[in-house]
């Protein structure tokens, strides 16, 4: 059986500068993989590689097995590969109900659509009970939350959560970290690209450790929560 | 004071088209972040493009259907080169350094000037319009509406109207919106962007099309060099009003045009100001409106404060 996402040696350049030197891994339907490091470890840059924001300077993507490398960002989407981006990037003048229909912009089956929003209020009921505020009005947290629901109105075969946790309060973090959670129980496949290493790991099957532009350890999840150098390194543990 | 209301409708009607032209740099500078200085000569080809329709229409058509026509017509040639020009010289430059497509848009305005100068029949003189103003209604005893002017009052708004509808109601409009906010995430949610970009190009080119149909009928004439310093007026309203916002491009043209119209009739009445009032000094009055207001309000009358994009 082929992996739903297949990552063969890719790499990325900004200018003569490569952000990203030639790094495999893979990505089964059904899985959570998660990619974790430093700041400046190449992850987000992966992720825009991905959803074609950037272009590969060399390897190859398949995703469901097609290739992706020169596939244009706007139509990676169509294809089921959605992306909640570092940073949250909502639509701050748009309403919360709009941002999630934008979420579904290449979708036509209105009553799909009115399902699925409903579903993320559910998911997330402070945003079913903002509905038609401003985006830019919420809170970081509450932001976090529309990007995702956002990301999930595209009915993806693979999510691409990157940063979730980044600048949340511990709480909401840990709201975001139960949501993802969730979304792994009810079958989702997740790429999720995290800082936070202890909570990315223990929920995660396969676990990658990136260092500057490169994969330097990977494993099931639970084995990289209890390795030494790991712990180290990203734990904050001597 | 006997004629204010005059010289309030006179500066709306001024207004009204200058908004009108106001609409295609809003658009496009709210999208792409670029002042294209060639808007004015887009106004201009709409104005050519109209008169050669109306030369190619039979003699005797009647103005009622002759201005329609004229009005698409204009808009055609409009939409073409304004397209056209983003495809070639605009796009290419994308990602540039800001300074680039901004030369390119001044480079884009001289040659179009000098294309219409050069090679449109007879356009090193001015070219007349078809006899249009006529009788004027008269509204009440100092009142008097020129057609031409009734022609933009109605016009515009009817224009305004359609294009907020299109922008918050409408698929492509809440793209547009979209990508006028952040465009890579427009990108993820499967908005092609470049089409969103032709097409706010389009619509300011089409609204230009409608205000050079309206100036021409007024003036009576049109000749290859109006697009100046109309398109800088147009350019005034939109930041005056916030550029970037549509409403405002409007407000922005209304303010401008009854600060000229005020400022003609009234400013040589103040004693002591005698030789700084009537026609000659609206465009500086215009100016000093626009430095005022920045002053005040550096984000325009009804622009957003442009915030850190976290």
């Amino acid at each position: 059986m082929t992996a739903l996402l297949e990552v063969e040696d890719l790499r990325v350049a900004y200018g003569k500068i490569e952000a990203v030197k030639g790094i495999s891994f893979s990505v089964e339907a059904g899985q959570v993989v998660t990619l974790i490091g430093t700041n400046g470890a190449g992850k987000t840059t992966t992720l825009r590689t991905l959803s074609g924001l950037l272009k590969p300077s060399g390897g190859r993507i398949t995703f469901d097995g097609k290739p992706l490398g020169n596939v244009p960002a706007h139509k990676i989407v169509a294809l089921g590969l959605a992306h909640s981006p570092e940073g949250r990037h909502i639509f701050p003048r748009l309403t919360i109900a709009e941002n999630l229909q934008l979420g579904a912009f290449l979708r036509t089956d209105k009553a799909g659509i009115e399902k699925d929003i409903q579903r993320a209020y559910d998911l997330f009921p402070i945003l079913g009970e903002r509905r038609k505020q401003a985006a830019g009005t919420l809170s970081g947290g509450e932001q976090q939350m529309l990007a995702m629901g956002r990301a999930l109105m595209s009915q993806p075969k693979l999510l691409m959560l990157d940063e979730p946790s980044m600048g949340l309060s511990p709480i909401m973090m840990q709201k975001i970290m139960e949501t993802i959670v969730e979304l792994k129980a009810a079958g989702t496949t997740i790429l999720l690209v995290e800082q936070n290493a202890q909570a990315a790991l223990s929920l995660a099957d396969q676990g990658h450790v990136m260092e500057v532009g490169k994969i330097v350890l990977s494993g099931p999840g639970s084995d990289l929560l209890h390795d030494e150098s790991v712990r180290k390194a990203y734990l904050g543990e001597d | 004071m006997h004629e204010l209301p005059q010289q309030l409708a006179n500066g709306l009607a001024l207004g009204a088209l200058y908004g009108l032209i106001a609409i295609g740099y809003t658009m496009v500078y709210g999208i792409v972040q670029l002042i294209n200085f060639a808007h004015g000569e887009i106004f201009m080809i709409g104005g050519f493009g109209a008169l050669t329709t109306y030369i190619m229409l039979p003699s005797g058509t009647t103005l009622l259907v002759a201005i329609p026509l004229m009005i698409i017509g204009g808009a055609i040639a409009s939409v073409a080169v304004a397209t056209a020009a983003e495809r070639f010289a605009y796009r290419p430059l994308r990602g540039a350094p800001r300074l680039a497509p901004l030369i390119t848009a001044i480079g884009l305005s001289i040659v179009l000037q000098q294309l219409v100068w050069g090679f449109y029949p007879d356009a090193k003189k001015p070219r007349s319009f078809p006899e249009f103003q006529g009788e004027s209604f008269k509204l009440l005893d100092n009142l008097y509406l020129q057609r031409a002017d009734a022609f933009v009052l109605v016009l515009a708004p009817l224009c305004m109207l359609a294009l907020g509808l299109f922008v918050a109601k409408s698929r492509s409009g809440r793209a547009m919106q979209a990508t006028a906010q952040d465009p890579d995430t427009a990108k993820l949610m499967g908005i092609n962007t470049d089409r969103i970009i032709v097409m706010a190009f389009a619509i300011g080119a089409a609204f230009a099309a409608v205000a050079s149909v309206a100036y021409g009928l007024d003036k009576g004439q049109i000749n290859f060099e109006m697009g100046f310093i109309l398109g800088l007026k147009a350019f005034t309203a939109a930041v005056l009003g916030g550029i970037g916002n549509i409403y405002g491009a409007m407000v922005g043209g209304v303010v401008l045009g009854l600060a000229e119209a005020l400022s003609i009739a009234y400013i040589e009445e103040i004693p002591g100001m005698q030789q700084l009032g009537g026609g000659a000094w609206a465009n500086v009055w215009a100016f000093v409106l626009l430095i005022v207001v920045l002053l005040v309000r550096p984000q325009g009358l009804l622009g957003e404060r442009v915030t850190d994009r976290a």
